[in-house]
C-alpha cells in the first residue's frame, strides 16, 4: 500500500468525523438557543477557536444564524461541514480502488445531496434537514466501513483518523463548555443549570447514556467522568484513545516496526485508562484536557512522520 | 457522399432461408427488439444512466463543486460480430501490431527499414514524437507497443479498414468491461439466446503482459499504474484497471528514484518498482529528461529505464508509429518485417506533403476527410461532405499553410447499427477499437470498444464530440465450425 493511500484514508476518517461532530454540536446548540438566554453563539465560537472572528461578525450585526452558516455551509471555511464532506469525498475518490463500493457510494451520495442542497437559494435552504442528513449518513458511511472493509492497513489508517478526530472533539467541547459554566474550574460551586449540562452531553449524543450509567441527577463531575474516562462510552476521550492505541498496535504488527507514534499512543491511552476524575479536578480540568489535546496533535504529527505520510 | 452505409443488422440477403433481411449474427437481437415493449426499453435506459452515475463511472471535469460530472451515453443494443468475422480481424490485428512493434524496435535501433529504402529516415527522425532518449534501448521481448488500440471501420459485408493505430496510451477498455457488466444486468435474456464470448479476463491478461516485460527475473515483479491524477478525464479508467489488477495506483509523487532504481513510498518504507504501466504522456514522464515544468512525472525515471532497472509501458516515443503520416507506411512495414501481405487494409490516404497528393486534395476537399497528422479526439478535422463552403474554404487555408501537417482520406460510409434514439430505433454509424496486448505473447480479448455517433448522419464517434458506446459481442463458434 502506498503512503499516499494511508494519508488519504487517515484524512478521510478525520474529515468525515469532523463533519459529524460539527453537525451534532450545532444541533445541540440550536436546541439550547430555543429555550434559553442566547449566549450559545459565543460558546460555539469558542469551541471552534473562533472567538475573534465571531466578535467581528457580531460587531457587524452577526448572530448565531450567521455563525452557523459559517460552520455548516461556508466553502471558504476549510472545517465547515460542506468543506469537510467535500474533502473526505475527494480523499475517498482518490482511493476508489482501496475502499469498497458500499463505502464509496454512501459517501458519494452524501456529497451529491449536499451539492444539490447548496444549489438552492440560501433563504429557503433547510439547514436542519441538511444537518440531520449529514449526521445520519455519516453513521451509515462508518457503518459501511465497519461491515465491508478488509481489515488491512488501509482500514487501520481510516480508524486512526476517525478516532483521533473524535477524541479531540470531545475533549474540546468539554473544555470550552466547562469553562463557560464553571469559570473557576470547581465542579461543585454554583447552582446547577440542568439545561446547560444536558446540552453538554447532547453535543456528544450522550444524555440517555448518562441516565443509564448513573441513574442520578446531572452532576458536573459525573458529566466530565463520562466524557473523559468511561471506556464504554464510544465518544469518550478514553474510548477514542483506546481505539487509537489498538489500531497503532495492529499497524505495528503488520509492519513489524515501532516508533515514537506507537509510544505516544500507548502513553496517552494509559494516562486515560488510569486517571480518576477527582484527581483530574485537583490538577485542573483545563490543564488536563489541554495536555491531552496537545499530545493528540503531536501524535498526529508523529503518525505522519513515522508512516511517510507527509 | 459515396455509397449507402452498410447496415450491420439489416443488410442480409432476402431469401437466404430466413425470410427477411436480418443478418445471421443479429437474429437474436432482432427477435429481442421485436418482443420488447418501448416502455421496458425506456425504463432500462433510465436504469443504465443511474447505474453509471451511482458508480461514479464518469468522464470529464472531475471534482467539480457543483457535481457536474458527465457519463458517456451507453446504448443498450449490442453490436454483434460473428465468429468467422472475428477470426479474420484477430489475424489481421496480430499481424499489424507485430509489424508496428518490429518497426518501433527498428526505429529506435538500426533503422534497417530506412537502409532498405522503404521509409525515409526523416519520417522517423524529423517526427515531433521522436524521443532521442529512447534510441538504442533493448526492451524486454523487444516490445514497444504493449497495449495497442486499433481503430477499425466496416464498409461492407467483408470490408474492414484500419482507420488509425493507437500505440501511445490508448484508453476506453474500462468501458468494454463495464458495458458488459451493465448488459448482463439489464438484458440477461439476450445472453441466454446467444453465445457471447466473455471479456472479463482482460485485466488478468493485462497484468500477465505487464509482468512478462519486467527487466528483473522476479517471479512476481512489482507493477504499478502511473496516473496524471484524479483531474484527468480518464482517471476512472486508471483506478478501475489498478483495482481489477490489484496493483498500486500511483501519482508521480508516490514514486522516487534512488541509485538508479524506482521505488514507491509506503508506510513500511520504500518498495521497489519493476514495471510502470503509465497513463502519463511522454513529455511529462521525467522533469529531468523531458519537460522540466512537469509535476506529473518522476525525476530520474528515464535514467532508471536506460539502466535497465524499470520498464515503462507503453514505451517512450511510440508516437513515431501511430501518427497519421506514418500510418500510410504500415502495409509496407508488414511486408518488410513479416514477409506477409497485409490482412487488414489501410484507408487510401493522400499525404499533403506530396505535391501530387496536395493538388488532388485541394481540388477534392468537398468529398474528402482531412485530418491533422498528430490530431486526435475528432478535433482539427474536416469532413468535406457535411461541411459548408465557408468551412471548406477556411480549412483549405490551413492545408496550404502547412501541407505536411495534413492527410486526407475518402469519406467512408461507416457501417451502421440499430441504436436507441429519441423516437425508437434507428441506424447510427459505428467504429470498433479492439485492444491488442503484446508481451512475451500477443493476446486480444474477443471484442473491443464500439463507439457510435449518436447524431443522425454524423461520422464522428469520439466521446468528446457527442459519441456514445455499445457493448460489443463476439459470438462463439457454432458447434462443428471449429475455432
Amino acid at each position: 500500500m502506498l503512503s499516499s493511500t494511508a494519508k488519504n484514508l487517515y484524512w478521510m476518517g478525520r474529515y468525515l468525523q469532523r463533519a459529524k461532530s460539527t453537525a451534532r454540536l450545532i444541533e445541540a446548540t440550536q436546541r439550547m438557543a430555543l429555550q434559553s438566554r442566547g449566549e450559545e453563539a459565543a460558546g460555539v465560537a469558542a469551541i471552534f477557536g473562533m472567538e475573534d472572528e465571531f466578535r467581528q461578525t457580531q460587531e457587524q450585526g452577526g448572530r448565531l444564524a450567521s455563525l452557523i452558516d459559517f460552520l455548516v455551509l461556508d466553502e471558504r471555511n476549510p472545517s465547515s461541514i460542506v468543506s469537510s464532506i467535500a474533502a473526505a469525498r475527494s480523499n475517498a475518490r482518490e482511493e476508489r480502488n482501496n475502499i469498497t463500493v458500499d463505502v464509496w457510494e454512501s459517501l458519494n451520495a452524501l456529497w451529491l445531496e449536499l451539492s444539490t442542497r447548496l444549489r438552492s437559494d440560501r433563504a429557503t435552504l433547510d439547514r436542519g434537514a441538511l444537518i440531520e442528513s449529514v449526521k445520519k449518513q455519516a453513521v451509515m458511511i462508518f457503518g459501511a466501513a465497519q461491515v465491508t472493509l478488509l481489515r488491512d492497513e488501509a482500514y487501520h489508517f481510516l480508524q486512526l483518523g476517525a478516532f483521533l478526530e473524535r477524541g479531540d472533539n470531545t475533549a474540546r467541547i468539554l473544555d470550552v463548555k466547562f469553562h463557560l459554566l464553571r469559570p473557576d474550574g470547581n465542579p461543585n460551586a454554583g447552582g446547577l443549570d440542568f439545561f446547560a449540562w444536558s446540552e453538554v452531553l447532547a453535543c456528544i449524543g450522550a444524555v440517555r447514556t448518562y441516565r443509564r450509567i448513573y441513574r442520578s441527577a446531572l452532576d458536573p463531575a459525573k458529566v466530565a467522568e463520562l466524557m473523559i474516562l468511561r471506556r464504554d462510552v464510544p465518544r469518550s476521550v478514553h474510548h477514542c484513545l483506546w481505539m487509537v492505541d489498538l489500531n497503532m498496535r495492529e499497524l505495528a504488527d503488520v509492519y513489524g516496526t515501532h516508533g515514537e507514534a506507537d509510544r505516544l499512543a500507548g502513553e496517552l491511552h494509559t494516562r486515560l485508562r488510569y486517571a480518576r476524575v477527582d484527581k483530574i479536578f485537583q490538577i485542573g480540568l483545563a490543564k488536563f484536557l489541554g495536555g491531552v489535546r496537545d499530545d493528540i496533535a503531536t501524535l498526529s504529527d508523529e503518525i505522519g512522520r513515522q508512516f511517510l505520510l507527509d | 457522399m459515396a455509397a449507402k452505409a452498410f447496415d450491420e443488422m439489416n443488410s442480409g440477403t432476402p431469401g437466404s432461408g430466413t425470410g427477411d433481411s436480418v443478418r445471421a449474427p443479429y437474429r437474436g437481437v432482432a427477435n429481442w427488439l421485436a418482443r420488447t415493449s418501448p416502455e421496458r426499453v425506456a425504463a432500462t435506459r433510465h436504469e443504465v444512466d443511474l447505474f453509471y452515475r451511482r458508480h461514479g463511472i464518469t468522464f470529464g471535469a472531475y471534482g467539480a463543486v457543483d457535481g457536474h460530472e458527465t457519463t458517456i451515453p451507453f446504448d443498450i443494443i449490442p453490436r454483434v460480430i460473428a465468429w468467422d468475422e472475428w477470426e479474420y480481424l484477430y489475424k489481421g490485428l496480430v499481424q499489424r501490431v507485430q509489424a508496428l512493434n518490429a518497426f518501433l524496435a527498428d526505429a529506435y535501433g538500426a533503422r534497417e527499414i530506412c537502409r532498405a529504402g522503404v521509409i525515409p529516415e526523416s519520417q522517423i527522425l524529423m517526427n515531433a514524437e521522436f524521443v532521442a532518449m529512447a534510441q538504442g534501448l533493448a526492451l524486454p521481448g523487444g516490445v514497444h507497443a504493449h497495449i495497442a488500440g486499433i481503430d477499425l471501420v466496416r464498409v461492407g459485408e467483408k470490408d474492414f479498414y484500419v482507420l488509425e493505430d493507437n500505440v501511445r496510451t490508448p484508453s476506453g477498455v474500462s468501458y468494454v468491461l463495464e458495458n458488459r457488466e451493465v448488459m448482463m444486468r439489464l438484458a440477461p435474456e439476450l445472453f441466454s439466446a446467444m453465445r457471447v464470448l466473455p471479456v472479463a479476463n482482460y485485466s488478468e491478461e493485462l497484468l500477465a503482459t505487464l509482468r512478462s516485460v519486467s527487466f528483473s527475473d522476479d517471479a512476481e515483479p512489482n507493477v504499478v499504474l502511473l496516473t496524471p491524477g484524479h483531474f484527468n478525464s480518464a482517471y476512472f479508467e486508471h483506478a478501475f484497471l489498478a483495482d481489477e489488477m490489484g496493483i498500486e495506483l500511483c501519482e508521480g509523487a508516490d514514486l522516487f528514484v534512488d541509485e538508479g532504481r524506482v521505488y514507491m513510498r509506503t508506510p513500511r518504507g520504500p518498495q521497489r518498482v519493476d514495471v510502470i504501466y503509465r497513463r502519463v504522456d511522454d513529455a511529462f514522464l521525467d522533469p529531468l529528461a523531458m519537460r522540466p515544468d512537469s509535476f506529473l512525472g518522476v525525476a530520474g525515471l528515464l535514467g532508471a529505464l536506460r539502466a535497465g532497472r524499470v520498464n515503462i509501458v507503453n514505451a517512450l516515443g511510440n508516437g513515431v508509429a501511430d501518427d497519421k503520416s506514418t500510418y500510410t507506411y504500415v502495409p509496407e512495414m508488414i511486408r518488410f518485417y513479416l514477409g506477409e501481405e497485409p490482412i487488414l487494409s489501410n484507408v487510401p490516404t493522400w499525404r499533403c506533403d506530396r505535391p501530387g497528393d496536395f493538388k488532388y486534395v485541394l481540388e477534392h476537399l468537398p468529398e474528402l476527410v482531412v485530418k491533422e497528422v498528430h490530431g486526435s479526439g475528432g478535433k482539427g478535422m474536416l469532413v468535406g461532405p457535411t461541411s459548408s463552403k465557408a468551412e471548406i474554404e477556411a480549412f483549405a487555408g490551413f492545408v496550404r499553410a502547412r501541407p505536411d501537417n495534413y492527410i486526407a482520406q475518402p469519406t467512408l460510409a461507416l457501417s451502421t447499427c440499430p441504436t436507441f434514439v429519441g423516437q425508437g430505433v434507428a441506424p447510427r454509424h459505428v467504429d470498433l477499437r479492439p485492444f491488442v496486448l503484446s508481451g512475451r505473447k500477443v493476446t486480444i480479448i474477443p471484442g473491443g470498444l464500439t463507439r457510435v455517433a449518436l447524431k443522425e448522419g454524423s461520422l464522428v464517434v469520439n466521446s468528446s464530440q457527442g459519441g456514445g458506446t455499445k457493448d460489443t459481442w463476439v459470438l462463439a463458434p457454432e458447434a462443428g465450425t471449429g475455432g
